[in-house]
């Protein structure tokens, strides 16, 4: 695999936070998540890797987003 | 455009099988928005607004200037009058904050023809041919348009615990009380509203805003350290004597100066200053 930039290395954390994030979760609603999370990073699949600028921002957005879902509060997700 | 709104609102429902398409057509174009005033008076004061403007909807988009012209004799003296103007007769798309109205809330801080100030305690400047330029607040990201992201800010505020610490009750078990010579000494400190004005042109704090806390907060640190009631002065000393959290100021003076309130973080911080020294 060709040597990943910091800003991907960042996204690519992010997602394995995710996924960390939903192991927390009852196992019934697991797969509901992923495809939530694999939808969210898939919605803007077409950023360009030069645009540093909304890149950080969707990360920011996604951290929010993470810590908001990764609550024990939350069980499932449609 | 309200009035185009209701006009077609009572169209159909007089006619509810038959919609026109151009009355149909100018709901979907709220984006196309025509920036002149609706209604010119006899003197038109016509004075330009150059706003900030960012959708996180369209993130790879760049923020834009957007331009709107209002006549000055139908606006409010106030620069909050003219964005809830534009707002609502030119462009609903626009966000800020807002509540009060009156500089008590502290919603609507922004940053207006380059000093941060309550868009509604900052009068229009009665000067035609200057246009005016509205920023969210500066170095803070940005929720959309002129909103900015406070969280760090209020995570700040939370982390110097801004509430009395006390664990003796008073002999009479009523409320705790100070001599008016104590009270005194908070004047000029409680009446901060926390609207991250002084915080955000504070060049220090734009450069270390992670572990400085900014004027805004240290002003409210300040104000629990002098006060008379709380015991655990000595905690809160040592939870800010470090060379991060109140060092960082090196009295530029930017907080005093753009204040809306009038108030002093300058002074407040050397208070600090001296307290920890001492």
């Amino acid at each position: 695999m060709a040597r990943l930039s910091g800003l991907q290395r960042d996204v690519l954390s992010l997602y394995r936070k995710c996924l960390r994030a939903i192991r927390t979760k009852p196992t019934e609603s697991r797969s509901n998540f992923k495809r939530y999370a694999r939808a969210e990073f898939q919605k803007h699949i077409s950023v360009s890797k030069k645009d540093f600028n909304t890149i950080e921002y969707l990360l920011r957005k996604g951290h929010r987003q993470l810590e908001m879902y990764a609550s024990p509060g939350i069980r499932n997700i449609r | 455009m309200a009035s185009l709104r209701t006009t077609s609102r009572l169209f159909a429902a007089s006619r509810p099988l038959f919609r026109p398409a151009a009355f149909a057509r100018s709901y979907a174009t709220v984006e196309a928005t025509q920036n002149v005033e609706p209604n010119p008076s006899e003197n038109p004061k016509m004075k330009t607004f150059k706003v900030y403007r960012w959708n996180p909807d369209t993130p790879a988009e760049k923020p834009t200037m957007q331009s709107y012209q209002l006549d000055l004799n139908k606006t409010g003296p106030m620069m909050l009058d003219a964005l809830i103007r534009i707002k609502n007769e030119l462009d609903p798309t626009l966000t800020f904050r807002r509540s009060c109205r009156e500089g008590i809330c502290g919603s609507c801080a922004m940053n207006i023809d380059g000093v941060n100030t309550l868009a509604c305690l900052c009068r229009i400047p009665t000067d035609e041919a200057s246009e005016s330029r509205i920023y969210p607040l500066p170095h803070t990201y940005v929720v959309k348009d002129l909103v900015p992201d406070l969280t760090l800010f209020y995570k700040q505020y939370k982390s110097i615990k801004p509430y009395l610490q006390r664990d003796t009750p008073t002999e009479d078990g009523l409320e705790y009380r100070q001599s008016p010579e104590d009270r005194k000494k908070l004047d000029g400190l409680y009446e901060c509203i926390l609207c991250a004005c002084c915080s955000t042109s504070c060049p220090s704090y734009w450069w270390n805003s992670e572990e400085y806390l900014g004027p805004a907060i240290l002003l409210q640190s300040y104000r629990w350290l002098a006060d008379s009631r709380d015991e655990r002065t000595a905690e809160r000393k040592a939870a800010l004597d470090n060379n991060m959290s109140v060092y960082r100021c090196h009295t530029i003076l930017n907080c005093t100066r753009t204040c809306p309130k009038g108030l002093n973080p300058g002074r407040a911080i050397a208070e600090t200053k001296k307290m920890l020294a001492a």
